[in-house]
């Protein structure tokens, strides 16, 4: 017997999908904008603060970077509880995500900050510019500028990274899409459609990062 | 009965560490065999051939990895290939990959300047000579440092493959954290053993980058 591929199964729990829409908008929000906070602060750390501080931050990125997301949100989901602290799936995800992204964009915005010449700066130092100053009216500009391509990406990847929450039974997109399997039994079908939403999001976010890369960096 | 997590769990747990990696040599030919092919694609001077590998890499990029386990472990059936986790696992890992090797590599090939291609075309060499002999030796020590690299993401990405089925690392710790009921323990060790096997790579990563740039 051929298969025959049936979609209407699948359209017809458009509700419960829709739902993960927005759960996976929101981890992705959350843990771009929390991670993007940690990078700034531990990018300024690495670079401008004591040994110590550095030693600490950079084995944070690299123990991070070196381990797997699954296995970072299972020691998070599963394995504080030994200690008391019994988060549900969602909270769990986001510390996780902001916790795995933070990593990456230390990285970013670190070479962002070194990829400003060192002679500008020295420039900005010797017109009598404070620190502060340099840093506000040299630095920051051109370092987005060169970080903005490179957050992007990692931004994208995030977010279809969040489809891994459904492993600690986060109700995100793909979360939906095992529901919607275990109604309809029309695994592949689910799977395609989730799959198309994903890319959709993914265009979505690529378009909104280079319309505000074009808004703030083009002119 | 709840056993205790002792020594005999942590050998089990780097034992499965083999399956993460028999998985990650798998899928790293499958992608570089794809992604070879699709960064060629890429800068080959011919438009339909340069689209297809470029929508093949976006749409690739453009979904999780675990929609691509899933949609081959379901998908194969369908098609009358039987499945068993492993073949899911490497083809889907090969997918995955190929898309993001091409991209690497193609990155490599351009990187490469015009006059060269056109170099040897003025020795007589047909482009697949050029390729050959010309683009594809000077580009390789380009494409190394950031091909390591992605050699760590495969390896920690074969963690998704626990979802459908398959042991290897990550899956067995999951079956040890439910047989000693002591998570925590469990998944630090786990974590451990990636950071054992990821870190040396992307340290020599990086220094293969330093290495680069020195020469140049």
């Amino acid at each position: 017997m051929k298969y025959g591929l049936q979609f209407r199964d699948v359209f017809a729990a458009w509700e419960s999908i829709l739902d993960g829409v927005w759960i996976t908008l929101l981890l992705s929000l959350v843990a771009m904008v929390g991670g993007l906070i940690i990078g700034v602060l531990c990018a300024a750390g690495r670079t401008y603060g004591p040994t110590w501080l550095q030693r600490i931050i950079g084995a944070y990125v690299e123990i991070i970077r070196n381990t797997p997301l699954l296995v970072q949100l299972f020691l998070i989901f599963f394995g504080l509880p030994s200690f008391g602290l019994r988060l549900d799936g969602l909270t769990a995800a986001m510390i996780a995500l902001v916790i795995n992204l933070g990593a990456y964009t230390t990285e970013i915005v670190r070479a962002g900050l070194e990829a400003v010449p060192k002679a500008q700066v020295e420039a900005g130092h010797s017109l009598g510019l404070s620190g502060l100053q340099v840093f506000r009216y040299i630095v920051v500009f051109p370092a987005l500028k060169a970080m903005f391509p490179a957050l992007t990406s990692q931004f994208v990847l995030l977010m279809l990274a969040t489809s891994v929450a459904s492993q600690i039974s986060v109700q995100d997109l793909f979360h939906a899409a095992s529901i919607v399997q275990s109604r309809t039994f029309r695994d592949f079908e689910v799977y395609t459609v989730i799959g198309v939403l994903y890319l959709a999001l993914a265009i979505g976010f690529r378009g909104l990062f280079a319309l505000i890369y074009r808004l703030v960096f083009v002119r | 009965m709840i056993r205790e997590f002792g020594l005999i769990d942590v050998m089990y747990l780097i034992a499965a560490a083999r399956w993460t990696i028999a998985l990650t040599v798998v899928a790293f030919a499958g992608s570089a065999v794809l992604g070879l092919g699709l960064a060629i694609l890429r800068v080959l001077p011919i438009a339909p051939l340069r689209w297809f590998s470029a929508t093949y890499i976006q749409l690739v990029q453009g979904t999780p990895l675990l929609v691509w386990l899933f949609l081959i472990f379901f998908g194969l059936p369908l098609a009358g290939i039987s499945v068993n986790p492993w073949i899911a696992a490497a083809v889907a890992f090969s997918v995955y990959g190929s898309a993001f090797l091409g991209e690497i590599w193609r990155g490599a090939l351009t990187s490469i300047a015009r006059t060269q291609w056109e170099a040897g075309a003025s020795l007589g060499l047909s482009l697949g000579e050029q390729l050959r002999y010309v683009i594809i030796p000077q580009s390789i020590r380009i494409a190394i440092p950031p091909t390591v690299g992605f050699l760590v993401q495969l390896i920690k990405n074969t963690s998704l493959a626990a979802v459908i089925g398959f042991v290897e690392l990550t899956r067995e710790g999951q079956l040890t954290a439910a047989g000693t009921y002591k998570p925590f323990a469990v998944y630090i060790t786990v974590a451990c053993i990636y950071f054992a096997m990821c870190f040396p790579l992307t340290q020599w990563s990086r220094s293969l980058e330093r290495k680069l740039d020195v020469a140049r």
